[in-house]
């Protein structure tokens, strides 16, 4: 028999490390990371599915996490922008070389966007053939669900240009 | 913008996602992708008492290609239908509509049948199924049915399948031969619901001219329609037919709404516009797969 509940435990794996939780099962993706799981990275913009700015890699690819339920990623493995950088071994972290790219073209002003930016770039870069060069409608392709309301688009793509340029020298 | 509260069951078969619908009853509502259907319950526009999530359902995310036609599965993602080779030579509409479909992040979620089961007329598959005339599967307690777009789609958001059932596929026909397609959306961003779209299918005789032209538009209307725009170029060469005539008729054909977006005339001048440019594309396809 199926169970029907209003809220359940789950195990998810964030950014690498098993977590777990009991959440009430209407808890949106994007609430459970922060307020359940601490993960204040994800930023809620809209809610509703618009502008981006809550963007996580699902297993991989990049989702909503507003639209999606906690209780759906119990069992998966979801990527937020705390875990796109990796660790130096000397206690510090190197910058993934999209938030590299970020800095470098003073891609973010009030930084609001930024982590659904960076998660959806990343995603996007990491899916392409790197050796070729990046064209301005896959560069279009990847930033146009996320929406910036102060730096402007134009240094944004430029560091999609930046990372991918990045990307295919370090091969 | 949180969803009110529900229950929620993520039954492992579909005999029991069907056990749990009518144990459920009325309020129950089956959730796919949910990339539509979670900004409604966010925005308090629904408020199912019970969501009944399908995605664990086994044999529900396949899409098969045969010369008939695309059999899309209910948990096959909008890009996963994109991706799908097979499928694009079979019916090229799909790839074509859904590479229009919202942004890359909601088609990795999205499903293709759950958007034709939302109705929405601003959705892409909606006008799809309809042009290719294709139909869904609903599964219910009862047995399996089929049901033919022009049964299907009552208003907007409503379809004309009630109590507890379960969309299990959709059918999209294979493009006949001698034939092309295109598809094009005017939006205000990229990915956005479109201001306006339009699907076109062109089918030339064996002499090469226009033998048949048809046409179904987004945002268009309360429902998605099929609107047949022969007669403005019928028997036409390809290189010399009237496309801009057959948009002047497919204007005078709809009836769409104005809302914050835009009016209803600038959306009927749309109609005009994107159809004359898709038809021209349309036919030098519908050329290309003649010749070969």
């Amino acid at each position: 028999m199926t169970s029907v509940d209003t809220e359940r435990s789950i195990t998810v794996t964030v950014n690498g490390v098993p977590r777990e939780a009991t959440v009430p099962v209407r808890r949106l993706l994007s609430d459970a990371l922060r307020h359940d799981l601490g993960l204040t990275g994800t930023h809620v913009g809209c809610e509703h599915g618009v502008c981006g700015a809550c963007t996580v890699l699902v297993d991989g690819s990049p989702v909503r996490s507003c639209l999606v339920f906690a209780v759906q990623v119990d069992g998966a493995s979801v990527t937020t922008v705390e875990g796109l950088a990796h660790d130096d071994h000397q206690g510090g972290q190197v910058l993934h070389p999209v938030q590299e790219a970020f800095r470098e073209c003073h891609a973010l002003q009030c930084g609001f966007c930024t982590p659904g930016f960076l998660v959806t770039i990343a995603a996007g870069l990491e899916a392409r053939d790197r050796t070729a060069e990046i064209t301005e409608e896959e560069v279009d392709e990847i930033v146009g669900g996320n929406l910036c309301r102060c730096t402007g688009y134009a240094n944004i793509k430029k560091a999609v240009r930046h990372a991918a340029a990045t990307m295919k020298d370090a091969g | 913008m949180k969803p009110a509260p529900f229950r929620y069951a993520d039954p492992g078969s579909l005999d029991e996602a069907l056990d749990v619908l009518v144990a459920e009853g009325e309020g129950a509502k089956v959730l796919a992708g949910g990339q539509s259907l979670i900004p409604l319950l966010s925005m308090r526009l629904a408020a199912p008492a019970t969501l009944v999530d399908i995605n664990r359902v086994p044999g529900l995310d396949a899409v098969e290609a045969t010369g008939d036609g695309v059999r899309v599965g209910a948990l096959v993602r909008h890009r996963q239908l994109l991706e799908d080779d097979a499928a694009a030579r079979v019916q090229p509409l799909l790839a074509r509509a859904t590479a229009n479909v919202a942004h890359p992040a909601i088609r990795n979620r999205g499903t293709t049948v759950g958007s034709i089961a939302h109705a929405d007329p601003s959705g892409e598959m909606t006008s799809v199924l309809a042009l290719t005339d294709g139909s869904v599967t609903v599964a219910s307690p009862g047995g399996r049915s089929t049901v033919g777009w022009r049964d299907l789609f009552v208003g907007p958001l409503e379809t004309s399948i009630h109590g507890p059932a379960v969309v299990v596929d959709a059918f999209f026909p294979a493009l006949p031969p001698r034939s092309g397609t295109a598809f094009a959306e005017i939006a205000r961003r990229k990915g956005d619901y479109a201001v306006c779209g339009a699907g076109v299918v062109v089918t030339l005789s064996d002499d090469r001219t226009v033998e048949r032209v048809t046409a179904s538009y987004i945002s268009v209307g309360l429902v998605p329609e099929v609107h047949d725009l022969t007669e403005a170029v019928h028997g036409q060469t390809v290189e010399q037919a009237d496309w801009a005539a057959a948009g002047a008729l497919a204007r005078t054909l709809v009836d769409p709404d104005g809302d914050l977006h835009a009016s209803a005339d600038y959306r009927r001048l749309l109609v005009g516009v994107l159809t004359e440019r898709t038809l021209a594309d349309a036919a030098v396809e519908a050329l290309e797969r003649t010749a070969a």
